[in-house]
């Protein structure tokens, strides 16, 4: 049996002879003290396992002792055997109650002492178990809230609020609802409207929360750059339905407000219906139609979109499945009838969105369930009124490269088999706000080269396209000259000025080629039913303002003005 | 990029579906989606879905399909066109030589 050290306080000099005795001969170290103070004393220089305590001592009593001894014990246990000679019930109870743990009644009995001691030893190592385990509880405790401290500043940074504090907008996330994998999100475009998503992740907790990170950081980042809101979702259900996990994804609904024509775009992918409220109190209720995204490839990806015209003060409402199914203390879902109530109560418009979240938490009352509500009202502004709001934004937001010149020469081992048009176009891309222009410009940039390309650099004649035979044999001698192409080359030459609300881009394409005569006024777009070629040019000045050939007709010069 | 074609039962439709960039490179795949097929079918239907872009190569490609088809009395339905492939179709005045859904 494991020796231990016992502190033997005891008034009567041959008792504590006869336990000390018996004690050390079991294997125990002994600690005397001859009254309570000198026990108290003891017990903190030589903290020994279990005390055996005289009840009544000079200067200080076994009961006083005790209770010091168990302020001073603090959380670790230190069995105190009460030594007495007491039979009457009271006085026993005493010495439990001052916090002694047991009593050993005088004569002392050896086998019954150590029996005690071994009991209390078992319930020591007990204790010592259970503070262990405690300290890791907490230890690990600690750690958890940390992470998830570090993980809710990561997410705030990621999932941020964007402009939901604009004037147009009221917005309500619980907090519950972000640890379900609710997200709520609104950005400016840079043309000056405004993107709001609203996501419902299926799930709870973590694993719910975290798809909406690559969801925000989408969200945002697109939307920045200027992409339309099909572009962005398709992006989004892209990389959910890549990342996640399936029977993971996520319930959207989107919105693209334009304040100039004052017209909604709404996207809904498995959110319960929302409202459209106008100025007269009419209700239009809108469906959602798509499934919800992460859900199918993007070939299946469906991008139509509910159009909605609008006037001032007209209200959207988008919400997750929480508000209808919260839950009052008899279980019953707060429904989409007592949703719709608020609608039709006719109350003052401008607190509808008060009146709403008033009505479910009220309607939850005391119910144990914490509200789990994530909704959100949009209003059609005039646009001056968002545009002042906006001005600030969008002079932060032409921070990007706007003047700029380079020149790209092409020679002919790249000509061979190099496409060199998503590397234009990915520098084009990077002027703030050209972004919506991305495939005029592609299709100009794509005509303009391949022109250069194969009229000039390997003058291939597109007369040769006149028939359909013709049109093959065209291309298979583009193979067989590009293969063979020993010299020649493609410049590229990109300017870009900006301009007021947009800018200027000028896109020089000059060839090795022998040039051609051309007439710079008759570039009109050709009437259909003609040859099967000759439409690339006409294709290019439709897009862009200017097109004209210069020099001997090896170079050409296309001045693509935009605007925001 | 690629093309597939497939008829219908009854042997009078064609459809030719063309998936990623429909430009110079298709050329011969294009058209062997309908030079190899048996019979000659009443109706050609081009699948645009699929199509994420469209150069003026492509135009002349959509024509060669038309004249092989019967030219003025030809049958063709262009579907399913993105917003740019539609733009481009557009531009052209394709909706005049084509059914453009």
């Amino acid at each position: 049996m494991d020796s231990i050290k016992v502190l033997v306080a005891d008034d009567n000099a041959s008792d504590r002879l006869i336990l000390t005795s018996i004690l050390n001969r079991q294997g125990h170290e002994v600690v005397q003290a001859t009254n309570g103070r000198e026990a108290v004393e003891s017990f903190s220089s030589e903290r020994p396992n279990l005390i055996l305590l005289d009840a009544l001592m000079p200067e200080m009593d076994g009961f006083e002792a005790a209770t010091q001894i168990k302020a001073l014990a603090g959380d670790d246990l230190v069995p105190i055997i009460f030594l007495t000679s007491l039979r009457d019930a009271e006085s026993l109870a005493r010495c439990l109650e001052v916090g002694g743990d047991d009593f050993l009644s005088k004569p002392y009995n050896r086998v019954i002492l150590e029996a005690k001691i071994q009991a209390f030893q078992r319930m020591r190592q007990m204790h010592q178990t259970l503070q262990r385990q405690m300290a890791q509880i907490a230890d690990n405790n600690a750690y958890l809230v940390q992470e998830q401290r570090v993980a809710k500043a990561v997410f705030d940074n990621v999932a941020h609020k964007g402009c939901l504090d604009a004037p147009n907008i009221k917005s309500l996330l619980s907090p519950l609802a972000v640890f379900n994998g609710d997200v709520l999100l609104a950005a400016y475009t840079p043309s000056g409207g405004m993107h709001l998503l609203l996501g419902d992740f299926t799930g709870h907790g973590l694993p719910a929360a975290i798809g909406a990170m690559p969801l925000a950081e989408i969200f945002y980042g697109m939307t920045g750059k200027g992409f339309g809101m099909i572009e962005v979702l398709r992006e989004i259900n892209l990389k959910l339905k890549t990342i996640l996990p399936v029977g993971v994804f996520s319930c959207v609904g989107m919105v693209d407000v334009n304040f100039s024509n004052r017209t909604l775009k709404v996207w809904l992918g498995g959110l319960p219906d929302c409202y459209l409220v106008r100025t007269s109190g009419e209700v239009e209720v809108l469906a959602s139609t798509h499934l919800p995204v992460g859900v199918l490839g993007n070939s299946e990806f469906d991008a139509n979109v509910h159009e909605v015209q609008m006037e001032i003060g007209d209200r959207f409402y988008l919400w997750s499945d929480g508000i209808q199914e919260a839950r009052n203390e008899q279980d019953e879902m707060y429904g989409e009838e007592r949703l719709m109530q608020n609608f039709t109560m006719n109350c003052d418009q401008n607190v509808l969105f008060e009146n709403i979240q008033q009505s479910v938490t009220e309607f939850i009352g005391s119910s144990e369930r914490d509200d789990d509500i994530t909704m959100l009202e949009v209003m059609m502004l005039d646009a001056d009124e968002i545009n002042a709001e906006t001005a600030e934004f969008k002079a932060g937001a032409v921070s990007g490269p706007t003047d700029w010149k380079f020149s790209y020469q092409l020679g002919p081992e790249t000509l061979k088999d190099f496409n060199p048009l998503p590397l234009l176009l990915h520098i084009l891309m990077e002027v703030p706000g050209l972004r919506p222009h991305s495939s005029s410009l592609y299709t100009v940039l794509a005509e303009l080269y391949s022109n250069a390309l194969e009229h000039g650099v390997i003058g291939l004649s597109s007369s040769l396209k006149a028939d359909p035979t013709g049109f093959v044999a065209y291309y298979d001698q583009r193979q067989a000259r590009l293969s063979e192409l020993t010299e020649g080359f493609v410049e590229f030459v990109i300017e870009h000025v900006p301009k007021r609300d947009g800018g200027e881009l000028r896109l020089q394409v000059a060839d090795s080629g022998a040039g051609f005569e051309y007439d710079n006024s008759s570039f009109k777009s050709k009437s259909a039913d003609e040859d099967y070629h000759g439409r690339g040019i006409p294709l290019i000045s439709s897009l862009c303002t200017d097109v004209r050939y210069l020099g001997c007709g090896n170079e050409v010069r296309a001045i693509f003005n935009w605007q925001h | 990029m690629s093309i597939w074609a497939s008829t219908s039962n009854d042997g009078r439709a064609l459809t030719i579906n063309i998936e990623g960039r429909f430009d110079f490179s298709a050329h011969q795949d294009f058209r062997e989606s309908y030079e190899k097929t048996d019979g000659e079918p009443d109706e050609y239907r081009v699948d645009m879905k699929e199509t994420t872009y469209l150069d003026s190569s492509a135009l002349g490609m959509l024509l060669l399909l038309r004249d092989h088809a019967g030219g003025e009395g030809s049958n063709i339905k262009i579907v399913n066109c993105n917003p740019d492939v539609k733009r481009i179709l557009t531009i052209s005045n394709f909706e005049q030589l084509f059914a453009i859904d």
